[in-house]
């Protein structure tokens, strides 16, 4: 089953890509889209990458303190937060919050026959509906990485200047950050970022748009759209990590 | 076809069913129908509910495909490439199926906006005349969900008018609807017709509605088509299983 609902997404990502020069004229919906994910998720981004910025510093700052490699505390926890913890913990935050809401939406729109309505009136279901929130959710994540990458080192300097069993000081958390972390690290995030954020997109969208039956078919779609994001998310971090590593 | 339907200045479009056969879930619901609709003509499929009346007209507008059998537009089928931006075809669901998302003028103003077929003055002009024309006036900024299910109904009128359809179908247009509603719904179809000239298919088990419109009709019972012809034949016709649909009453004294 879950084979099948691979197949068809990825068939469905082809034919949006298809009609990716229309995205021009989608601009309104996908500011829209884009409002919806931002407004809806920077303040639940931030708060989130403040605390595993803050809760990795507070896991290994002590233990690296007392062998003496204290000095690596800030590149190890930004190299984390870019690297891992900020695309990865966004797109599950981002499956959870937009991503269910993106296959309840349409799956609501399918089960009342508006999708029906749409191709009667001529208008392309995937063009109206799944190219704006794509195109969104793919401009939408990696910009929520990067505020969460940017508040995730905050949240790690908060921590280690104020826990007397980390010994380093904020000019040393940075230097040590600024000395580890490059653009190439950060950009690593990005692609990630942009790899979750269509298979978010992707995958919700074919969960609204195959809803079948009423509430129970949209509530089965929206748990279906969450758990298919997350498993891929985790497995393709997996692969990208691999790939990127080679590189 | 009878006298007003020929005189109407016909821009509907033929329609024909043939050898349509379609199973759901491995059950038949529709054999063999073969049918054929007039230009301009109001036709109407009437019969029981779950008797595949709306799978048909599904058929018709091409939301589902035939597993034998074909649906032709104007002599096109309705599968092949281009055949919706030749004809215009419209389709008014039993439940409105208006976009809950948008107004009501955004609704009606869909089509037109989203095929950039003029500018946006004149739609929001053509957009109030459809809402006038179904005595939507003044609900231009109201949602779907703040609406009465016959307002929803009249919009999604309103939003097929807007198409300057050939082809318009409706499925149960008078169900859900009171006696009162139901017959401005049913003069509002007559009035399109006759304006338009628009081939109009109706889907109803409402006879009141289906005699009352109807040039030609048919009546499908269990996936066949039983009988097709005109209101005054069709009553006239004396086998036992069409006789029981449009005679059942209820009468409890």
């Amino acid at each position: 089953m879950i084979y099948r609902d691979i197949g068809q997404a990825i068939l469905l990502f082809c034919e949006a890509a298809r009609q990716w020069p229309m995205v021009w004229r989608d601009r309104a919906r996908i500011r829209e889209q884009l409002h919806e994910i931002g407004n809806a998720s920077l303040f639940m981004a931030c708060l989130l990458a403040l605390f595993i910025g803050g809760v990795l510093a507070l896991q290994t700052g002590p233990v690296m303190s007392e062998r003496g490699v204290s000095s690596f505390i800030g590149g190890m926890v930004g190299l984390a937060m870019c690297k891992e913890l900020a695309p990865v913990m966004m797109a599950v935050l981002i499956a959870g919050r937009i991503g269910s809401a993106m296959a309840a939406e349409i799956g609501s729109m399918q089960a009342y026959q508006e999708i029906d309505a749409l191709r009667t009136m001529n208008i392309d279901p995937v063009r109206y509906l799944v190219l704006p929130r794509l195109v969104a959710i793919t401009v939408g994540l990696p910009l929520l990485v990067v505020f969460a990458v940017l508040i995730g080192w905050m949240g790690g300097a908060m921590v280690c200047i104020s826990n007397p069993q980390i010994s380093i000081t904020y000019s040393g958390y940075l230097n040590s950050l600024k000395a580890m972390v490059q653009v190439g690290d950060v950009a690593n995030g990005l692609i990630k970022a942009v790899v979750f954020a269509i298979v978010i997109g992707t995958v919700s969208c074919h969960q609204g748009l195959t809803t079948l039956g009423g509430p129970r078919g949209v509530g089965r779609s929206v748990t279906k759209a969450v758990v298919n994001s997350i498993i891929l998310i985790l497995v393709l971090d997996y692969v990208l990590t691999r790939v990127l590593l080679n590189l | 076809m009878n006298t007003a339907a020929a005189q109407t200045v016909s821009r509907g479009v033929g329609v024909t069913v043939r050898g349509l056969c379609k199973s759901l879930a491995g059950q038949p619901v529709l054999h063999e129908v073969d049918l054929t609709v007039e230009p301009g003509e109001v036709f109407v499929i009437m019969g029981p509910s779950g008797s595949g009346k709306s799978v048909l007209l599904r058929h018709i507008i091409g939301l589902m495909e035939p597993d034998t059998g074909e649906v032709l537009i104007a002599g096109e089928s309705i599968q092949s490439p281009g055949v919706r931006d030749r004809h215009h075809m419209a389709m008014v669901f039993q439940s409105g199926a208006l976009l809950n998302s948008l107004t009501l003028a955004e609704n009606a103003g869909l089509y037109l906006r989203e095929h950039a077929m003029k500018p946006e003055a004149e739609i929001a002009d053509i957009v109030a005349r459809a809402l006038a024309a179904v005595g939507l006036t003044g609900q231009e900024e109201k949602l779907p969900g703040e609406l009465s299910g016959g307002m929803r109904k009249r919009a999604a009128i309103a939003r097929a008018l807007v198409m300057e359809p050939q082809l318009l179908l409706y499925d149960e247009p008078t169900s859900e609807l009171d006696p009162l509603m139901a017959a401005t719904v049913s003069r509002e179809i007559v009035a399109l017709q006759r304006r338009l000239g628009v081939t109009s298919v109706v889907v109803s088990h409402d006879r009141e509605l289906a005699f009352g419109i109807a040039h030609r009709m048919a009546i499908i019972l269990d996936g066949r088509i039983r009988c097709v012809g005109r209101p005054a034949e069709v009553r006239a016709l004396q086998d036992p299983q069409v006789r029981e649909f449009l005679d059942a009453t209820f009468r409890h004294h």
